[in-house]
């Protein structure tokens, strides 16, 4: 109770000392405030990023597995030219995998060529034009929307059909049914069986100027010696990812028909991997951050230690006052460590405010969701106790040692 | 007995070597209610002495028994507490707050006992009716005349019922016209059954007490009533 009674008087002693010296405290306040501006801007920036970086990813599977000629990140052109030298994967491996693999719920083959897609006049450039097979839909997880997916059949059958994304479908036919429909791929008719649902972009590349077709129509329609096939796997389960690497592994050296001790000719790409390289990005980006802020604070603490150094020397008879009339000790000390920290309160809190508009402004001008979240006032409390104690602490020790009697005679 | 010094001893040491007494030997009783003046010139060890009697100090040897507690070898803090408890300031300078109102000025002991707000600002509040400053509760010491803050404080040193109000030239800041009216207050509190220890080096506000002690070079040359 004692406690609690004499912290609500400090913080008022501290506010009305504050109030007293208004252009001071303000001064004071401004390292704080330029240091948790920033340290909060750069974190509500990073956590954008991840936001969108999270949801673009989020179209690649945690349970799939992509066997592909190239590496997902490469870092050098001696690095691709070794890689371009490999021999193309054949699509029909993805129909051995699928026998052999016993941990794979789904492999579809996948071969990619941009074409012009028209209707009647009507075009759409720039479609991305798939060949793969029935599997495909879980694989990528393309859900039709209208109609249906391919079939096996239709793979089977090497039948010309198609099924679109949202973009193409919206640009062919504004304001009719398209299925059943016969639109014009690289000069052959397809009749469209379905429409995939809207799935945004990933990386920049929108996923929904997709058109899929069977694969062994994209090979007589579009070539097919010297493209090199992308496998797509779907696991049975997350859990199984390393053991389906190996066993996968397994089955490519297999039929690539590799040696021990030869090196593999193909990779076997995730999404961790694009996560991994990812936050290697962003922790440079934390690194910069946590740089920049701690210089600013420890400016902004030195400040306050400073100013309070100030003003336990003014206010010594204060001190000296105070303590004739019954403070302890630590009575005076939690006094000025208060007021150290009700400054550095007042400077996290406008710090925090300039933030929040900071991160307004950059999700309304870029594509980064900056945001800033619950935890941030966390960290901003986290601020105040640590620096509003560290560099107060010697200030108010001083004040919490004065002699009485030697402060009451102070001029 | 509510004050009682035996044998006190104060030594400065200056630069760690050279000893410096202020107070040889003090012996001195003060009872309930009593009303003393301490006088001497200065470097009669005056001030130290009521620094110890404030409890500010700690004598160098020597027992002082203050309402019943030996507080010779008391730590700062219980020392502090003491002080709050036991004893009302009433400095030369007044020593206000500046940036407090009278009210809150008063009612600062109270604030390190923890008495609560509502409890405290009604405390303040009668001490400062006391004093007749009933109506300049919300004034800064600045907006008060100098008899007005003595009396602020004169409440401050009140409000916690103390054992002894401690008075350390109280009217040396006055005209002599205000210093009586603050001497008249003395005397009412005395009246209303407070013990009062004025220090003082004026003859005529000595004689308002009923006991006057004499220090000279460190020990009690005189210790006498007043008729």
């Amino acid at each position: 109770m004692r406690i609690l009674i004499y912290f609500v008087e400090s913080v008022k002693i501290a506010t009305n000392a504050l109030r007293s010296y208004k252009l001071r405290s303000i001064l004071t306040t401004l390292g704080i405030v330029i240091g948790v501006t920033t340290v909060i801007t750069i974190v509500a920036l990073i956590q954008g990023l991840n936001k969108s970086f999270e949801r673009q990813i989020s179209a690649i599977g945690t349970d799939t597995l992509f066997i592909d000629k190239y590496p997902w990140i490469i870092t050098s052109n001696t690095e691709f030219f070794s890689y371009r030298n490999r021999r193309n994967i054949p699509v029909n491996y993805a129909f051995r995998i699928k026998e052999l693999s016993s941990l794979s719920k789904a492999v579809a083959p996948t071969l990619y060529s941009r074409q012009t897609a028209k209707y009647k006049g009507r075009s759409s450039e720039g479609v991305l034009i798939i060949g793969t097979n029935a599997d495909y839909l879980v694989t990528s997880n393309t859900l039709p929307e209208i109609g249906r997916f391919l079939s096996d059949t239709d793979v089977e059958h090497r039948r010309s059909v198609c099924v679109l994304g949202w973009d193409v479908y919206q640009a062919l036919f504004p304001n009719s049914d398209p299925i059943g429909k016969k639109i014009k791929l690289g000069g052959k008719k397809f009749k469209v069986v379905g429409v995939i649902e809207k799935k945004g972009a990933m990386f920049g590349n929108s996923m929904d100027t997709n058109v899929c077709i069977p694969i062994g129509v994209f090979q007589s329609t579009f070539g097919v010696r010297w493209r090199s096939c992308d496998i797509e796997i779907k696991i049975n389960s997350p859990e199984l990812m390393d053991d389906a690497e190996i066993e996968l592994t397994g089955i490519m050296r297999r039929l690539r028909g590799l040696k021990p001790g030869e090196d593999n000719d193909f990779n076997i790409n995730k999404q961790s991997m694009l996560m991994d390289t990812y936050k290697r990005l962003t922790n440079t980006l934390w690194a910069v951050a946590i740089g920049v802020g701690s210089i600013s604070l420890l400016v902004g603490g030195i400040g306050i230690m400073n100013i309070l150094l100030v003003s336990v020397t003014e206010r010594t008879r204060e001190i000296g006052v105070r303590k004739a009339l019954g403070a302890r000790n630590h009575d005076v000390l939690l006094q000025f460590l208060i007021e150290s920290m009700v400054i550095c309160s007042i400077g996290v809190i406008i710090g925090i405010l300039f933030a929040i508009g900071i991160a307004k402004l950059v999700a309304a001008t870029t594509p980064i969701p900056a945001a800033i979240t619950l935890w941030v006032v966390f960290l901003g409390v986290g601020f105040v106790i640590t620096i509003g104690v560290f560099f107060g602490i010697y200030p108010a020790s001083k004040a919490a040692r004065l002699n009485p009697i030697d402060a009451l005679r102070y001029e | 007995m509510l004050i009682d010094l035996k044998d006190i001893k104060k030594i400065y040491e200056i630069g760690g070597t050279v000893k410096v007494p202020a107070l040889k030997s003090i012996n001195l009783v003060i009872g309930k209610n009593e009303y003393v003046a301490i006088m001497g010139p200065s470097g009669s060890g005056k001030s130290t002495l009521m620094n110890i009697l404030g409890c500010l100090d700690t004598a160098s040897e020597g027992i002082y028994m203050l309402n019943g507690s030996n507080v010779s070898d008391m730590t700062d803090d219980e020392l502090a507490e003491i002080r709050n408890r036991e004893i009302g300031f009433v400095f030369q300078t007044f020593n206000l707050l500046p940036r407090a109102n009278a009210l809150h000025n008063v009612e600062l002991p109270l604030i390190y006992n923890g008495t609560s707000s509502t409890q405290r600002k009604k405390q303040a509040k009668e001490a400062l009716e006391k004093v007749g400053l009933a109506d300049r509760m919300d004034h800064k010491p600045n907006e008060l005349s100098g008899g007005q803050r003595q009396r602020v404080a004169i409440a401050r040193a009140l409000v916690n019922n103390p054992s002894i109000i401690l008075a350390d030239e109280p009217t040396g800041n006055l005209d002599s016209k205000t210093g009586e009216e603050i001497m008249e207050i003395f005397e009412t509190l005395h009246d209303a059954g407070n013990t009062i220890v004025l220090v003082t080096h004026e003859e005529y506000i000595a004689e308002h007490s009923d006991r006057i002690i004499r220090l000279r070079d460190g020990l009690v040359e005189r210790d006498e009533s007043v008729n």
